[in-house]
């Protein structure tokens, strides 16, 4: 079973596309089970659990992120928010095929929009990927927000 | 045309017991007169002293509109000082923490002043010889607040120099501070982490009135919490399976209204009071194993067990903080305009006690007042929606009167059922004291 450098890195553009048409099912069946959607508070933070962070979600709790935007009664999102992220080519960091680890970092920007407001954030997202059966899967993401220590008003979509 | 301006009358008219104003909530002058009278008059929530645990160690923040810095001095005690350098008003420090060494050295003209203030160093000093220079203001060194007080590390300041007490404006109401400090084998709290910020476009009252707003969780918060439940009930687990942690906290959110009419609202006088009475959102968390018997070494088994049934929910200290004792949090709501609000929440580790109670708070911070929050989205939605509306003129004035009794006394504690806007009523008699305390009468001031 192999997997190329393209092969990732088609991976995390398909991601971001999921994300910004708001095909989260497709997204969501991307992850293993027991990975973690971490996007620290502080600069370099290195833990997710005893201090503050944004977000710092298993995958129960993203189902429950992802099923609120289209409640009936989800009121910041009437109207619905809509979000676009442009990608630099992410860097493979690692490929280990014996252990099934991939390792990359993607720089972009991420930029949210509702009503007649817009914000723009620019990110580091950094994949731990596993090869299941063939498929790659991702088994942890962290995106840190560059400017992570300034007063933000709502981020309602996922960067 | 200033409308409020040094008239008491017109200030006190903006609150009428059941209703208030909605230039409470959107004139900037009364804005204003709130950072010149109210912030000034108040004690208010600085910092804690373990954001300044050594010597020369600061915390930039704001009291009100005005910049502040909290320091430990030499001798050990907390400062607090204004962030301006007597000479032409540069700010001697503007990142958030740090350490400047046994004094503050201004980077325009090296002017420079002992952690205390004291002004210790001018260069070319000759060339204020015989120029009445120690007289001025300026000569004196940086400016102190009116009056400190570091009550179980949590520091307050009052800008005025002269007026009400720590004791006499806090009252009973610290007994929250104190049930969270006791929740420590070691009686102290440390910070944890830098604090969330949140910016939010309405007024600072809006959210400080939320703190006991119980008849809004089920509602807005629906989509939040009633999805979790939901999903977690379609997962069908076996009956017996624990919630999970994200579950426990989440869960409560959607409630009934007994369930908040049942928890009790306590108010004290000065603005202060909390909701939780009996019980609460916290009081269902799972025990953390070894945790009660390292609380009992301290206190006594019969004492420790007091300290954790106590379930308070959410504690407003007038005017701008919130604590929540059971978890070791504090959010400050920071005025920025009058429809502008920066809130700040804190969180703090136990001293001594296991380490989960601490992951507990921090999950607790982020899913619920983090930006990124499913939760908090639906609260600025509320908010932000509330300081737009507000500008119709159809209506001016905003209800407050859910369980209203015109003969009420605020000056006296008080038990009531968990859904009233009582406490509400009690901010905005506080804010009229504290408002116009210092205000001249209109003719007075003609
Ligand atoms: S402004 Fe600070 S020394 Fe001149
Ligand atoms: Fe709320």
């Amino acid at each position: 079973m192999s997997v190329t450098k393209d092969d990732i890195i088609d991976f995390l553009y398909d991601e971001a596309r999921m994300l910004d048409e708001g095909r989260y099912d497709d997204w969501l069946a991307l992850w293993l089970k027991d990975g973690h959607y971490w996007m620290p508070l502080d600069y370099k933070q290195t833990d997710p659990l005893n201090v503050t962070s944004l977000m710092y979600e298993d995958i129960f709790m993203l189902k429950v992120r992802v099923e609120r935007l289209n409640g009936a009664r989800t009121f910041s999102q009437k109207p619905k928010s809509r979000c676009h992220h442009v990608l630099q080519r992410p860097w493979v960091d690692e490929i280990d095929l014996e252990s099934g680890r991939i390792r990359t970092t993607t720089q972009m920007h991420y930029i949210e929009t509702r009503l007649d407001e817009q914000m723009l954030l620019a990110l580091t997202a950094q994949h731990d990927l596993a090869l299941i059966d063939g498929r790659l899967r991702i088994a942890n993401k962290r995106v840190d927000i560059l400017n992570c220590d300034a007063a933000f008003g709502n981020i309602q979509l996922l960067p | 045309m200033t409308r409020y301006t040094g008239d008491k009358a017109a200030v006190a008219a903006l609150v009428q017991g059941h209703q208030v104003h909605r230039d409470v909530y959107i004139d900037p002058e009364v804005y204003r007169l709130e950072m010149k009278h109210l912030f000034a008059n108040a004690w208010i929530f600085v910092g804690h002293d373990s954001q300044t645990p050594n010597k020369g160690d600061y915390f930039t923040t704001m009291v009100g509109d005005q910049p502040v810095i909290q320091v430990r001095h030499t001798d050990g005690e907390i400062y607090v000082l204004y962030n301006r350098c007597p000479h032409k008003g540069t700010k001697l420090v503007i990142d958030r923490t740090g350490n400047t060494g046994k004094f503050f050295r201004c980077p325009y003209h090296a002017w420079s002043f002992k952690t205390d203030g004291c002004l210790l160093a001018i260069p070319l000093k000759k060339g204020y010889e015989n120029t009445g220079f120690e007289q001025t203001d300026a000569g004196h060194g940086m400016k102190s607040v009116g009056a400190v007080m570091n009550y179980r590390g949590f520091i307050f300041c009052r800008l005025a120099e002269e007026g009400i007490s720590f004791e006499d404006f806090f009252g009973g109401s610290l007994s929250s501070i104190d049930n969270m400090v006791d929740r420590s084998p070691a009686q102290r709290l440390e910070v944890a982490g830098p604090p969330l910020r949140y910016m939010h476009k309405c007024n600072w009252k809006m959210l400080v009135e939320n703190q006991t707003d119980t008849c809004h969780p089920m509602v807005a918060h629906e989509s939040s919490a009633g999805t979790a439940v939901r999903l977690w009930k379609e997962l069908d687990m076996p009956e017996g399976t624990p919630l999970p942690p994200a579950m426990e906290i989440i869960a409560p959110f959607t409630s009934p209204y007994e369930f908040f009419e049942n928890m009790g609202i306590r108010t004290w006088p000065n603005g202060h009071g909390h909701t939780g009475v009996h019980h609460s959102i916290h009081s269902n968390y799972t025990e953390i194993p070894g945790y009660l018997d390292k609380l009992s070494a301290t206190h006594g088994e019969e004492k420790a067990r007091a300290i954790l049934g106590e379930n308070r929910h959410n504690t407003v200290y007038f005017p701008n903080i919130m604590i929540k004792g059971p978890i070791q949090q504090l959010r400050v709501f920071i005025p920025l305009a009058a429809d502008k609000t920066l809130v700040e929440s804190y969180i703090y580790r136990l001293v001594d006690a296991p380490e989960e109670l601490t992951a507990r708070t921090a999950m607790y911070n982020r899913m619920i007042n983090a930006p990124t929050s499913i939760v908090g989205h639906d609260d600025l939605e509320m908010y932000e929606r509330a300081q737009e509306g507000l500008q119709a003129d159809g209506m001016e004035w905003v209800n407050i009167q859910r369980l209203y009794d015109p003969d009420e006394d605020f000056e006296q504690e008080s038990v009531l059922n968990g859904t009233t806007e009582k406490q509400m009523r009690n901010q905005f008699h506080a804010w009229v004291k504290f408002m116009t305390h210092d205000m001249p009468a209109r003719e007075a001031a003609e």
